[in-house]
């Protein structure tokens, strides 16, 4: 097992960086240029100037090298130095945004909390619903409580975010007023009531990322239990009078829990490529929406790390899917 | 071989005549069924999948022969009569701005939002249409040469799980933001559009056919009937399209309905966006994304086009949870 996950680990260094050249080149074709905001009256020469202390005057593939340094070299660096407090990266170059002029890490760094609360939140939300609900729909196969679930479900996997997210904000902000319809980050949470408004505006946008993923997961879930319901050692463990909710809680869902699990750690990517779509509904600054804005506002260096990040944690967790697979059931052998 | 004469029975006169009996049916007591009638009558058994047969076709003809019967120009502005509200508002606000002229009413251009919710209906359906065949052909082509053709297997399904770790939603947002005006000199401002949003839908959305298309064939090619053809020297490619490709064709149906529902979804998640078709060509997402600045007086600009997307997309999953009931035979004739 510990040398399946290392060569996985291995696997996934040429993996992100094919992944890295790939998004690079891409960016290398586009068209537009980081000076087309700067204004007509500067003479081409200085322009000229501007574009190689952005790095633009060099050939593609000593960028996406001098790209790789500061991504894997650098920055760890930086991120010791603001461990320990040591200085090991004073005066180095690091990844500037062409929007900011500030590393983009930096920016990065302070927008990823956001996210991860709200995608975290939806997550946690969602997997406590639909794991009840799946093995329900599955314990009582066919009857109203499954046919709803399973309609509703159908519901969850056909609306799309950008619909359900103007919806809850004309009924809930707009007719009802209850929630306000802009998340607001600034919000610290120190009291009681501070606690109660960091609820209100996160309902919605925790409601709309849920809905996508408890669908997804539920039918999982049930799929999964059903499976396992039919198994002989249910019957054994009827056979020797064990109650229903021993059988069901204790023996089925433990077992049914295998595959999900995984899903559930392949899921987590998907969620944060929705969560670009919520945060645009939701104005929470994320970094969903800093991959939106640096997309037009044709900030490339942000864009090229953005991207690889996501591309990190799709490789990640497809990595713990699998491990996690093997480490929940036994019967599994990689060799 | 096997058409060999049997002659080889030989039936003395001492033997009962009751025993051969049975060996002599006169003719089948039922006409035999065909496949695709077992298929169809359990796809009918599924309410669900019925609806959504039923939903997806009104929705293509009216998207494909509604310009026809209602003929207003989708794009025409006409400032006058602007701010309709649909007809359906007069049952309960009669002081409403309405009129039979704008049965859908009017956007704060004055353009007809009937006309609109057509023109963007057929955007969206022919970019779900156009990127699900791309996408399958693909998928089915990478999927059959990987499991035919062992030397390419492992580069083959190496590719499928790199494209499987791209990051899809932000690459395809990168692709079409950059992409955009070459592609709009060259094919104009709607073709360039189209053939990029395509693309791109089908370039990141191929891998679970591929995948799926290969685990059959690598199951079908080792059966009997693989080894009678080749043994009659029938060449690799006849055997793929005569004997293999029929035999993964349900795996690859259900997969088409699933395709066709993101493909619409993306699409409109790209015009939500504001990265999609030009600004004044309607798409549902496009009609969607515009008109949630004033939807407090005018819900119905976000409900209608958003309603027609999650109803299409509904009627289509449908449609493929009954397709995959109904063609696998586990499950038929129960």
């Amino acid at each position: 097992m510990l040398s399946f996950a290392m060569r996985r680990l291995v696997l996934t260094i040429p993996t992100l960086l094919f992944i890295s050249f790939v998004i690079f080149m891409l960016l290398q074709l586009a068209p537009g240029d980081p000076m087309a905001n700067v204004p007509l009256t500067v003479p081409d020469e200085v322009k000229q100037k501007m574009r190689e202390a952005l790095g633009l005057g060099e050939p593609p593939l000593v960028q996406y090298w001098k790209w790789l340094v500061q991504m894997f070299w650098v920055e760890p660096q930086v991120f010791i130095d603001w461990l320990f407090g040591t200085n090991m990266t004073e005066g180095v170059q690091r990844v500037i945004s062409w929007q900011s002029r500030s590393p983009v890490m930096d920016i990065i760094i302070q927008r990823i909390p956001q996210t991860l609360w709200v995608v975290g939140t939806a997550y946690v939300v969602a997997i406590l619903i639909a794991l009840p609900v799946g093995i329900y729909s599955a314990y009582r196969q066919y009857s109203v409580f499954d046919q709803a679930g399973t309609f509703v479900t159908m519901i969850g996997f056909s609306i799309p975010p950008f619909f359900t997210g103007p919806l809850l904000i004309v009924i809930f902000s707009v007719q009802l007023g209850w929630f306000p319809s802009i998340y607001d980050t600034t919000l610290r949470v120190t009291d009681w009531a501070s606690f109660k408004v960091q609820l209100g505006q996160m309902i919605m946008p925790v409601l709309v990322l849920a809905l996508q993923i408890t669908a997804q997961l539920s039918r999982y879930m049930r799929a999964s239990t059903l499976d396992n319901l039919n198994q002989d050692y249910v019957r054994t463990a009827r056979a020797k009078g064990l109650s229903e909710a021993i059988v069901v809680n204790v023996h089925v869902v433990r077992n049914s829990m295998i595959p999900v699990v995984t899903v559930i750690a392949l899921g987590i990517p998907a969620i944060f490529g929705g969560a670009i779509i919520t945060e645009n509904v939701f104005k929470v600054n994320g970094i969903g929406q800093l991959l939106i804005t640096a997309l037009s506002a044709n900030d490339l260096p942000m864009v090229m790390t953005l991207t690889f990040i996501f591309a990190v944690l799709i490789v990640l967790f497809n990595l713990i899917a699998d491990v996690l697979y093997g480490l929940l059931d036994p019967r599994i052998r990689y060799d | 071989m096997t058409d060999s004469p049997q002659n080889d029975v030989i039936v003395t006169k001492d033997v009962p005549l009751q025993a051969i009996e049975a060996l002599q049916d006169k003719e089948p007591s039922k006409p035999p069924r065909s496949r695709g009638k077992d298929v169809w009558d359990q796809f009918r058994k599924h309410k669900g999948a019925m609806f959504g047969l039923g939903f997806l076709t009104f929705i293509t003809l009216a998207v494909l022969i509604g310009p026809w019967i209602y003929q207003v120009d989708p794009q025409k502005i006409d400032i006058r009569n602007k701010d309709f509200r649909p007809i359906y508002v007069a049952l309960w606000d009669s002081g409403a701005k309405t009129g039979w002229l704008k049965p859908f009413g009017s956007d704060q251009l004055g353009r007809d939002q009937l006309a609109q919710m057509i023109a963007g209906g057929r955007a969206s359906m022919a970019v779900g249409w156009a990127a699900m065949i791309l996408s399958l052909v693909i998928g089915t082509a990478v999927g059959v040469a990987a499991g035919f053709f062992k030397r390419l297997d492992g580069f083959l399904m190496r590719t499928t799980d790199l494209f499987l770790s791209l990051p899809i939603l932000p690459l395809v947002l990168l692709a079409v933001t950059l992409f955009r005006q070459p592609l709009r000199a060259n094919f104009g401002p709607e073709g360039g559009m189209f053939i990029l949003i395509v693309t791109m839908i089908a370039i990141t959305s191929w891998m679970p056919t591929a995948r799926i298309v290969r685990g059959d064939i690598l199951a079908i090619k080792e059966r009997e009937f693989i080894l009678a053809a080749r043994s009659i020297g029938t060449t690799p490619l006849k055997i793929i399209r005569r004997h293999l490709l029929p035999n993964v064709l349900s795996p690859i149906m259900v997969s088409a309905a699933l395709g066709l529902a993101t493909a619409i979804i993306t699409e409109s998640a790209l015009s939500f966006l504001g990265v999609g078709f030009p600004s004044d060509f309607p798409t549902w997402g496009k009609m969607l994304a515009d008109a949630v600045v004033r939807m407090e007086e005018f819900p119905e600009r976000v409900l209608l086009p958003g309603i027609a997307i999650s109803v299409t997309v509904l009627s289509v999953n449908y449609v493929g949870d009954g397709l995959r009931d109904a063609l696998d035979p586990r499950i038929r004739g129960r």
